[in-house]
């Protein structure tokens, strides 16, 4: 069911409406406008490919590819998020104020996810320029092969952080629990200082960045060599 | 085996000359062989069928004066606007970074006049392939290089691969030399570095996660596109009931002999099962599933001709794919450059560094003067004219056999030359009506 709020918000209840109907009304939808999503109950790829400047807020709990392919605008999940949330954000902002599953951000080509509680694993996997802000712990083999943008985890990063990591930037304020192939801890300079404390508040977050460790690529691995081979 | 009597010799058939030259190489540089093309090494192939033509009991169609159709539509079990092609014979998948900006357009240029699809490949899609394409496939891969929902849209088809025949199992790499700024650019890579794609998606892993990764591309799209799942050829009467379970529109499936841009050696000619083989299993998942012809199969990996393409229809394929023979329409290993791939250390014919990008056909390649060498509207028409010439091939056995389409050719039509070959392709031993392995 759909019906329009006083404040001119959208209201979508998919306990009545289906997931196809909601899309395609986001698909139609123009800049400016606003949508509520009540009882999303877990369903999958809801507010896939949103490409109009809107607000969505979604409230519950979403299934996998929670805002996938995301283009513009912003989405709101007052909720957990499952597998493939964002997965291939292009610009826009994506914020989940729960838990999000693995491969959170996967393949991001741009734009903001913030996550307030905690990623699972692959969280960050191949990224390509999203910026990912967890106010949590991410789980294992997160920022496998990534190739650029910007990961910061406020809490904790599981085993093999960065594996094969590429030219993207890595901040954790806790622990790791181990380095993947070729991902070493780097030196904060100022201007790494300044980068993360601009991610820190596009996220809405108080975190000093003083007491974070950035991690990045030894470039070791960037050419294929034989004496390599014990690092695969 | 090979003997020059007059001097008394004789090659090992075990340790030949090229496993002699292999070892060699191994010990001299302590690396792996990797090459492009697909396996070289014999394997039953449809040389080994025969058609069996009309006689007595069954009527032929005439030759020049009665029709035999070659159209094909697919991705009509979910999609909106499913493809309907002219022929039934497509262009595989192969990326821009493997090949040159001409080359993927000169595949878009050939395919389109002749009515048929065009398949983009690791790296994204280019403007120069989408604006000569008809009817473009986008792959959708788990490197996602260049991967955006705007292209995902304006594709007339997605193909979701998880495999290809040339590696079941494997991922990719682009060597450095082959990534330009631009190659760069489209996949977010600093210039000049080796390039891995993953062999597995970032976002999904196994049967029921790809049904869920399906709804999202189609809800992307708006239920539109037709999705295809294209499999290398390992394992394919699970892989082809899977994909139907997971609610693909159509099913690619690849043989050992398919082509790649740069593979381990030791991978290419030992992982993966013949095309032959490949076929008839996935089939028959189709058909116990009762969605032969609803989902429909390509087949690809060693399409050489006509009667190639006729017998993958045959044995219940919709349409087919060539990718390596397409090269070669466009001009690779052509002789005319046989100084040049001399030296380079390999001949007209034999040429597979397509890793190296040093192509003198200009094909394989993304140095800007080699690559110049191809042009692309006269590389479009001579794959035009092949593709012509296979569809006229497939009519002419189509025909003979008595059918008004190239989808009315059956197994029935088909028998083997030898066991393997009939056991593979579940047709009889010509001559027989045994069919090794049947029950």
């Amino acid at each position: 069911m759909v019906t329009l709020t006083a404040d001119t918000s959208t209201v979508t209840d998919l306990s009545t409406s289906t997931v196809r109907e909601l899309n395609q009304s986001l698909h139609s939808a123009a800049d400016g406008q606003s949508w509520t999503i009540e009882n999303p109950g877990g369903k999958h790829s809801l507010a896939v490919g949103i490409d109009a400047d809107i607000t969505v807020t979604l409230n519950g709990h979403a299934g996998y590819y929670a805002a996938g392919m995301h283009q513009k605008g912003d989405v709101t999940i007052n909720g957990n998020a499952g597998v493939g949330l964002a997965e291939n954000i292009m610009s826009g902002r994506v914020h989940v104020k729960g838990d999000a599953s693995q491969s959170a951000a996967a393949t991001g080509h741009g734009g903001l996810v913030v996550i307030d509680g905690n990623a699972g694993a692959r969280c960050g996997i191949s990224m390509k320029g999203v910026d990912i802000v967890v106010g949590g712990n991410i789980g294992h083999m997160s920022a496998f092969m990534a190739q650029a943008g910007r990961l910061v985890v406020c809490g904790d990063a599981g085993e093999a952080l960065g594996d094969s990591i590429y030219e993207a930037r890595i901040y954790v304020k806790g622990t790791v629990a181990s380095l993947g192939a070729d991902c070493i801890e780097k030196p904060m300079k100022p201007e790494h200082l300044d980068e993360l404390a601009g991610l820190l508040a596009a996220a809405g977050r108080d975190d000093n960045p003083a007491d974070f460790t950035r991690y990045g690529s030894a470039r070791n691995l960037y050419h294929f060599h034989v004496g390599n081979s014990a690092s695969y | 085996m090979t003997t020059i009597p007059e001097l008394g010799l004789r090659e090992s058939a075990t340790f030949d000359r090229a496993t002699i030259a292999d070892i060699q190489r191994a010990a001299a540089t302590g690396v792996y062989d990797i090459r492009g093309w697909g396996a070289k090494r014999h394997v039953p192939h449809f040389d080994d069928l025969l058609f069996l033509g009309a006689s007595m009991s069954r009527y032929p169609l005439e030759g020049y004066r009665e029709k035999c159709d070659t159209d094909v539509v697919l991705g009509d079990r979910y999609a909106a606007e499913p493809l309907h092609l002219r022929i039934p014979v497509t262009i595989a998948g192969m990326s821009f970074g493997a090949l040159s900006a001409n080359a993927k357009e000169a595949l878009g240029r050939g395919a389109s006049e002749v009515g048929t699809s065009t398949t983009t490949g690791d790296g994204g899609m280019t403007p120069e392939e989408r604006g000569q394409s008809k009817h473009l496939v986008y792959q959708y891969l788990p490197s996602r290089y260049g991967m955006n929902p705007d292209d995902l849209r304006q594709a007339d088809a997605i193909e979701i691969v998880l495999g290809q025949g040339a590696k079941p199992g494997g991922g990719g790499m682009l060597l450095g030399q082959k990534i330009t700024e631009r190659v760069a650019g489209m996949r977010t890579l600093p210039v000049g570095i080796d390039q891995r794609s993953a062999s597995r998606h970032p976002d999904w892993t196994g049967p029921d996660d790809l049904e869920i990764k399906i709804g999202e591309l189609r809800e992307l799209t708006d239920w539109k596109k037709p999705i295809y799942v294209k499999v290398g050829a390992s394992r394919p009467y699970y892989d082809t009931a899977l994909a139907v379970k997971s609610g693909a529109d159509v099913v690619v499936l690849d043989g050992m002999q398919g082509g790649t841009a740069a593979t381990q050696q030791v991978f290419i000619e030992n992982v993966g099962i013949p095309t032959l083989a490949a076929i008839p299993q996935a089939v028959q998942a189709l058909q116990e599933l009762g969605m032969h012809r609803k989902v429909q199969l390509i087949v690809s990996g060693g399409i050489r001709t006509g009667a190639d393409v006729a017998k993958a229809m045959a044995l219940g394929a919709d349409a087919v794919a060539i990718g390596t023979a397409a090269l070669i329409a466009l001009g690779d290993n052509d002789p005319r450059y046989s100084a040049e791939y001399a030296a380079l250390g390999s001949a007209a014919g034999f040429y597979d560094d397509f890793q190296d990008g040093r192509d003198p056909a200009g094909i394989t390649t993304q140095d800007p003067e080699l690559a110049a060498r191809l042009d692309p509207v006269e590389g479009g028409r001579r794959l035009a004219n092949y593709l012509r010439v296979l569809t006229m091939e497939a009519q002419t056995i189509a025909r003979a056999c008595g059918k008004s389409h190239l989808h009315n050719l059956e197994p029935e039509d088909l028998v083997a030359l030898t066991i393997e070959s009939a056991a593979m392709a579940r047709v009889p031993l010509a001559g027989t009506s045994w069919i090794p392995g049947a029950m």
